[in-house]
């Protein structure tokens, strides 16, 4: 006897039932890209705007309205949500190390963008964090069995 | 001042990430939810849940920690370093939200702990 259909089968559609391995990574190529760029973006705004951040509250708010920290902001607060969802769909250890690509894009725009001397200590660093990264991610995505309630 | 920053960074990542994985298992977001027109929606649903809340500002801490870092740090530094989070994050999974982390997922931990210090360096 087939057993009944769970209520992620009932609430989404037929296509996306039968290929959550897309739907997944979309949203984790969204979240990767939202996280890059949203990171280039707050870094090209805090490198150029002359400021010393301290312990009070207006500069900061003043930094943030800035043209370039706020697409930064926006971009991440894209990148919050999206990867809200997605920590619904896969484990806290299965989001982190696909979306472990995102250090080695931002050390290359870093590089190529802002002339960042990156040593040999700090690329062997960032590779052993991607491997490392990558390993966990060779386990299984969901080992708790939760993620099957909707959010209403 | 630059590793206070870090480890703000770190530990409210850290924190954030384990009230959003357990609270988005409880009840997540369907796929058909994430058209635009129903963004407002979700938003509302998100907005109502504590845990969700709670995650949010300690992400604004770790955001404004984050900003400050980026003043006092290379961009190149400043985000792989907070890859930190990972290795609390894994032993914060395992003891709360209960997940089987195995060999080869404490050695992925072992690498990117490996990776932190030689950045440090």
């Amino acid at each position: 006897m087939p057993a009944p259909p769970s209520l992620l089968e009932q609430a989404a559609p037929r296509s996306a039932v039968r290929r959550p391995e897309l739907r997944t990574n979309l949203l984790t190529a969204f979240v990767i890209l939202t996280n890059v760029l949203g990171n280039f973006s707050l870094s090209w705004g805090m490198k150029h705007h002359a400021m010393h951040l301290g312990a009070s509250p207006l500069p900061y708010i003043e930094v943030i309205f800035s043209p370039w920290v706020l697409l930064g902001t926006t971009l991440l607060i894209f990148w919050l949500l999206s990867r809200m969802t997605l920590l619904g769909w896969a484990d806290l250890s299965y989001v982190l190390p696909v979306t472990s690509v995102g250090y080695v894009l931002t050390a290359i725009l870093g590089r190529y963008f802002f002339n960042e001397q990156i040593s040999w200590q700090r690329w062997t660093g960032t590779m052993l964090i991607v491997i490392g990264i990558s390993l966990v991610g060779l386990t299984l995505p969901n080992t708790t069995g939760r993620g099957r309630g909707q959010l209403r | 001042m630059k590793w206070a920053m870090v480890w703000t960074v770190v530990a409210c990542t850290a924190i954030a990430d384990l009230l959003q994985s357990y609270e988005m298992k409880r009840a997540a977001v369907a796929a058909e939810d994430l058209r635009p027109g129903r963004w407002g929606s979700v938003l509302a649903g998100i907005v109502q849940r504590v845990p969700l809340v709670a995650a949010i500002f300690f992400m604004a801490i770790s955001f404004f920690a984050f900003l400050k870092l980026l003043t006092l740090a290379d961009l190149s530094f400043a985000v792989p370093v907070t890859a930190a989070s990972v290795v609390a994050e894994t032993i914060l999974a395992r003891l709360i939200l209960r997940e089987n982390v195995t060999v080869l997922r404490w050695a992925g931990v072992f690498f990117v702990a490996s990776g932190v210090v030689l950045l440090a360096a």
